[in-house]
């Protein structure tokens, strides 16, 4: 056999194996989406955005666990996002090159690949026995621990991508360092960076684990972020691992909402990450 | 004459020059004195004296690597913005000493503009790249600003071609553009002097050109120094030139004298193209 025809059977075997392992990917994918829609649209009904969560064996809505899960994420980027990005921007902008940084960096990415049930006993020791009491401080909190690594990271690197040359000609003209991030480095990254926090938001959407040791759960209607909150993942978690068939139902269609939620959430920052790119 | 014959036949050194009838009288406005850098352990320049003159065009040139581009940096002390780069001597400007510690580099900078060899327009407007330095040190009113933003891009010959689209980004133009915005841009603060660090290398032969008119003009006003890697352009645009070589000074004269009697053989093997 020549070389040339070995060649070709070489490629055509290792194509049929990639496109195999990129469709057995996807099949889970398509599979999970399928049993979700097929199991949560049914719960999708007016009453799952007009009631709180009901006792078994009476109708009911996520209301309550809704709201919770919509606060907490968004104080739980409220104070990740400006964290992350200030530090991001120490890592890229001021210690480039030293050790320092290098350590700063090193312990974001720990903190970055750190199980978020860690994160949640953390603030669980740090707020809760403190406080005496679960609250969707505590929750929010447990949440923004998780978004600054995110954030961190994706703000050094959108940085890191913009040319020195840039920064050298503002530089140049008389600029303070400062102004040199502020009206040109970040300039330059900020899709990139927005995406990162849309990214970090969608992590959050979903995250159980740091949320069962903080912001517990709530049965009722309640807006004290002092108190226990409700919140979709622990809702889904306690509904769904209840012998009730209408919690089941309910447990299914909040899964249902938070899988949406992150899929536009991705398919945004996807959208915004081209779009900057086409612009450039 | 033969360039060998020519070396003898002139006089060694003439560091300020005699005037042309073409010009007005050169006054040095920079002195470059016993100036060497450091790339951390490696000395990239060594012992560099030279003069540069106010309203004349100086050229910087030498193979890649001879420290042209990094004497350059020297000058607006551009090269502090990376750790482990340093400068040791003089860098006179009108007699003062720029090279000295407790000099405010925002304000050296502000008096010195700079344009480099990739257009760098900033991700913002047309209009807000040329008010960006503006702003930084004056607080004008809204029709000055406009004022001072059109004729620098008048200057730079670029008005005719964005002035119904100054709000549009500024990274929408060409190449050529670019480049001439970066220049508008440096001389809209105006400064005293201008580096230009192969301004033209990234771009096609006619923004070349463009370039090499617009540098001709701009010469009336300021003092010039230009990297560049082409002999011609060095040539046709310059009234000096200094040829750099491992990063020492070889030769500096007047460009006619340069490139017809250099008084180097180094000089001359290289102007000629037998290396380099």
């Amino acid at each position: 056999m020549d070389t040339y025809a070995r060649r070709r059977i070489v490629n055509g075997l290792v194509m049929t194996l990639c496109v195999a392992a990129t469709g057995f990917g996807l099949l889970w994918l398509v599979l999970v989406l399928w049993t979700l829609l097929w199991n949560g649209v049914a719960a999708v009904t007016p009453a799952l955005f007009a009631q709180m969560t009901p006792p078994p064996g009476s109708a009911g809505g996520l209301l309550n666990a809704i709201f919770g899960s919509v606060v907490m994420t968004l104080i739980g980027t409220v104070i990740g996002t400006p964290t992350g990005i200030l530090a991001g921007t120490f890592l890229a902008e001021y210690s480039r090159g030293s050790k320092f940084g290098e350590v700063v960096r090193f312990i974001n990415d720990i903190l970055l690949s750190a199980p978020s049930i860690i994160v949640g006993l953390f603030v669980y020791e740090l707020m809760v026995v403190r406080m005496g009491h679960f609250s969707a401080w505590a929750g929010a909190v447990a949440l923004a621990i998780i978004v600054i690594p995110v954030v961190v990271r994706t703000t050094e690197d959108m940085l890191n991508l913009v040319p020195n040359t840039l920064r050298e000609a503002a530089a140049a003209l008389g600029s303070p360092k400062w102004k040199v991030i502020v009206m040109v480095s970040y300039r330059a990254a900020i899709q990139g960076m927005v995406t990162g926090v849309m990214l970090a938001v969608a992590r959050i959407a979903g995250e159980t684990a740091p949320l069962l040791f903080t912001a517990l759960n709530n049965q009722f209607w309640s807006t004290n972020l002092n108190a226990p909150m409700a919140n979709l993942p622990v809702v889904i978690f306690q509904f769904a691992m209840s012998p009730y068939a209408d919690w089941q139902v309910l447990a299914w269609g909040g899964a249902l909402l938070i899988t949406i939620t992150v899929l536009f959430l991705n398919i945004g920052a996807r959208a915004l990450a081209s779009w900057s790119t086409f612009k450039q | 004459m033969s360039p060998a014959a020519a070396r003898h036949a002139m006089p060694m050194s003439r560091p300020n020059l005699p005037e042309t009838e073409a010009q007005p009288a050169a006054r040095q406005k920079v002195l470059i004195r016993n100036v060497d850098f450091y790339y951390g352990g490696f000395k990239a320049l060594k012992t560099i004296t030279l003069p540069l003159h106010d309203k004349r065009v100086t050229a910087f040139i030498g193979p890649s690597g001879c420290g042209k581009s990094t004497l350059l940096r020297v000058l607006n002390r551009i090269y502090e913005l990376y750790p482990g780069q340093r400068a040791t001597g003089e860098v006179l400007v009108d007699g003062e000493n720029i090279l000295s510690p407790g000099l405010d580099l925002n304000l050296l900078r502000a008096r010195i503009g700079m344009v480099f060899q990739k257009p760098t327009p900033f991700p913002m407007s047309i209009y807000d790249n040329i008010a960006f330095g503006i702003r930084l040190y004056e607080k004008l009113p809204h029709h000055e600003l406009d004022d001072r933003v059109e004729s620098a891009l008048r200057r730079a010959a670029l008005w005719d071609e964005v002035r119904d689209k100054l709000r549009q980004s500024g990274l929408g133009l060409s190449g050529g553009q670019q480049q001439r915005l970066c220049i508008a841009r440096a001389i809209a603060v105006q400064p005293e002097i201008l580096l230009l660090d192969e301004p033209a290398s990234a771009l096609d032969p006619i923004s070349t050109q463009r370039i090499e008119e617009l540098i001709a003009e701009l010469k009336a006003d300021y003092c010039i120094a230009i990297v560049t890697h082409n002999m011609q352009q060095a040539a046709r645009s310059s009234d000096y030139t200094a040829f750099m070589y491992l990063g020492e000074l070889i030769e500096f004269d007047e460009t006619e004298r340069i490139f017809t009697h250099p008084k180097q053989k180094h000089t001359e093997d290289y102007i000629t193209g037998r290396f380099g």
